[in-house]
């Protein structure tokens, strides 16, 4: 059952330029950050075999830095140190409350923001808030360097847009230009640590004194193939004011961004209904 | 090679770079006192810390433990000479099958606040299915223990 260590071949660049090097000349191999996605297939006996890009000696990906325009989070940055950065917490609670309950604390003390997107669980936490921050996913390869929207860095369960040979390096998440009047970050799973989310949503809204909406962003997981943001329903309530018949209408246009299914964590129906829920007392307060 | 200090010990290893830390840890230094559970990172079963950081030993290749400091639960305190959270285990019945309690304990170790509620958020990575939370969670707030250095 268990992977044979005596079949794996581990490349372990110290630099991003080695990094970037040694995966175009080892296309095949899988880069490798804190592992505890990767580890699980290993367990199971489904990943023997293979060339690994252990990415854990490049040093250059393991910071946060504040730019002008917002923060550079580096790819190999763990869930427990996004939990506990005091600007990250500032700037971007969504962000860090997420991280704070993806797995439990041994899991936060491995796992890496950029692992978490290239491993592109539809069920991974931290995608719905950094799709309401509207996060850019820097990546490099031999080709050079490029960023991504997050939305468009993922093509389907589990599987990025990335090309061949192409490395995360980092999350840029621009600081928002006012503060949201309200947000909400929300994981519903079977029991508060160490569950796969059924739904897990984030939400951003912006009110003018009147309770018009200047500008909703919410985003779900575990809801489709892919992180969502819900378009029609944040296209709908903008310019309206608030109220129970409004968010009751943005609720009933879910189902226009967002597909979920019957899995073994739960319900289509559930999820749908539950994420509904969370639409409604998000908006209405 | 690989460089890494286990228990406060150097320790070199000289197998394939892929094994895990586990499999290094009880097969090739002889510290069977971690278990593993699940494979899965679920159970906690396998806790040990990493440069002082609760880590689930069966996720970890040992390629990336080079110059790391490992703690396993023999690093408490050896059969007769038992650390305060040891013994409390014992006094409150924390250990039934024993098989969580290694990973337990190390976790607990590292808890900076020892309130029941505190002690059942952070031992929230960790799954008994012996002897319910109770007793676990009272063998840590009433473990009395001079804080761990560092």
């Amino acid at each position: 059952m268990r992977g044979c260590p005596q079949g794996m071949t581990v490349l372990r660049p110290q630099s991003a330029g080695e990094a970037v090097s040694l995966f175009a000349e080892n296309p095949a191999a899988r880069p490798l950050a804190g592992g505890t996605d990767f580890m699980v297939l290993w367990n199971m006996g489904e990943a023997d075999g293979q060339t690994m890009l252990d990415l854990s000696g490049v040093r250059e990906w393991r910071s946060i830095r504040k730019t002008a325009a917002g923060l550079s989070i580096g790819a190999l940055v763990t869930h427990a140190e996004l939990r506990d950065d005091p600007v990250v917490r500032r700037e971007f609670p969504l962000l860090a409350q997420a991280a704070s309950v993806v797995g439990a604390e041994q899991i936060q003390n491995r796992g890496t923001l950029g692992g978490n997107i290239a491993n592109a669980s539809p069920a991974a936490d931290t995608l719905p808030a950094l799709a309401v921050y509207e996060a850019t996913v820097k990546t490099v390869s031999r080709k050079g360097a490029r960023g991504l929207p997050l939305l468009q860095t993922f093509a389907g369960v589990k599987r990025t847009s990335l090309e061949p040979g192409e490395l995360i390096a980092a999350i840029d998440i621009p600081y928002l230009p006012k503060k949201p009047y309200r947000q909400l970050f929300r994981k519903v799973g079977t029991r508060a640590a160490l569950a796969i989310s059924k739904t897990v949503a984030a939400g951003l809204v912006w009110l003018e004194r009147d309770r018009t909406v200047r500008e909703l962003r919410f985003a779900l997981g575990s809801m489709a193939p892919t992180v969502r943001r819900l378009r029609a329903a944040e296209d709908m309530v903008r310019g309206k004011r608030l109220s129970r018949e409004l968010a009751a209408e943005a609720c009933e246009l879910l189902p226009r961004d967002v597909s979920p299914i019957d899995d073994l964590r739960s319900t289509a129906a559930y999820r749908l209904h539950v994420s509904q829920n969370l639409l409604s007392d998000f908006l209405l307060g | 090679m690989i460089s890494l200090t286990v228990n406060g010990r150097k320790r070199n290893f000289k197998g394939p770079p892929f094994k895990r830390l586990i499999d290094v840890l009880r097969e090739d230094f002889g510290l069977t006192g971690t278990k593993e559970g699940c494979g899965e990172g679920e159970c906690g079963a396998c806790t040990v810390l990493v440069d002082g950081k609760p880590a689930a030993s069966c996720l970890i290749p040992i390629c990336q433990m080079a110059g790391r400091r490992i703690e396993t639960v023999e690093s408490l305190g050896p059969p007769g000479r038992l650390s305060p959270l040891q013994r409390s285990f014992q006094e409150h019945a924390g250990t039934q099958c024993g098989f969580c309690a290694p990973g337990l304990l190390m976790t607990a170790s590292r808890l900076k606040e020892t309130g029941a509620d505190a002690v059942r958020v952070g031992l929230s990575g960790h799954l008994c299915r012996c002897t319910g939370y109770m007793h676990i969670v009272e063998s840590v707030t009433k473990a009395t223990r001079p804080r761990r250095k560092r």
